[in-house]
């Protein structure tokens, strides 16, 4: 009787490692980190794109009481591809879009604005991409909502699409 | 002839001390670096990884420890804004107290099979 439990236990055994091992194969590999949502927004300063001044990001989240901070470079091909919405939503009364250029070549962002259109009210300037980092950012493009009290209430990874500009007019209502 | 010699022993400790403290820095930077996950290649650190996020973190943190943060405050840094996934070595905490603890376990429980066969054997 115990010579016929012992491989029937290990087939068993063997059987439920490989349906969670097939099981595993359809899970996403990728980590995405959590939104992080609800956190005052940090303060930093930074220079902006056209005038080389430099000005600290308290200076910017003063007039209205929803922001877009928006992070992009020139380089990237999916801000590209989301500009248009930014373009679309600058037209919005109720929110400020403020860029951030991300680890760019100057020339070519100030390039980039001038033949595809200026949706930000500010530019700054993120050289080394610690900003990015420090703001919680992990590849462009990303983009935070931020509320009159400084807290980033959504944040998208990857390009704005027409679905993110409805959450965005939903937010800001 | 003399203060010559003690003028470059002055001089020859300071820049050795100051590249001392830079060359500590920069060891608690890669040391802290090979425990964070980069995020763009999942799979390398951030000391092995080139990318730009790795290339940004690496910056970020030694800018940390100038500033005179710990070890341990940058990866707690590190883990509020990224979530607890970027250090290799998970805390202990309720989610995770079966993996930590599994390996002892199954060490105590070989123990004691091991014991008991060699009980079983001189019988």
């Amino acid at each position: 009787m115990k010579r016929k439990t012992l491989p029937i236990i290990i087939i068993i055994f063997l059987f439920f490692c490989f349906f969670v091992f097939l099981k595993g194969l359809n899970n996403k590999n990728n980590y995405i980190p959590n939104e992080n949502t609800g956190r005052k927004i940090l303060s930093f300063t930074a220079k902006k794109l056209f005038n080389d001044q430099k000005i600290n990001s308290d200076e910017l989240f003063v007039e209205k009481n929803f922001y877009l901070l928006n992070i992009w470079a020139s380089w990237c091909v999916p801000c590209r591809a989301e500009h248009d919405t930014l373009m679309r939503l600058s037209k919005n009364n109720l929110i400020k879009i403020i860029g951030l250029n991300y680890k760019d070549d100057l020339g070519n962002a100030k390039e980039f604005i001038n033949s595809m259109g200026n949706p930000y009210s500010e530019i700054l300037i993120d050289k080394d991409g610690t900003i990015s980092i420090e703001l919680g950012a992990y590849g462009i493009p990303e983009t935070f909502v931020i509320n009159e009290n400084k807290i980033i209430i959504k944040k998208f990874v990857g390009p704005l699409t027409a679905q993110s500009l409805k959450e965005i007019k939903s937010l800001i209502k | 002839m003399n203060y010559f010699k003690i003028i470059f022993v002055i001089i020859f400790c300071f820049f050795s001390f100051i590249a001392n403290g830079e060359d500590l820095n920069d060891k608690l930077t890669n040391k802290i670096s090979k425990n964070i996950r980069c995020l763009v290649c999942q799979g390398q650190s951030v000391y092995d990884s080139q990318s730009d996020f790795a290339v940004s973190v690496k910056l970020v943190i030694n800018r940390k420890i100038e500033e005179g943060y710990t070890e341990d405050q940058i990866y707690e840094y590190l883990k509020n804004q990224y979530g607890e996934w970027i250090v290799y070595e998970p805390e202990f905490n309720k989610r995770t107290f079966f993996l930590w603890l599994l390996p002892i376990l199954v060490f105590f429980v070989g123990g004691w099979l091991i014991f008991k066969k060699i009980k079983f054997l001189k019988l």
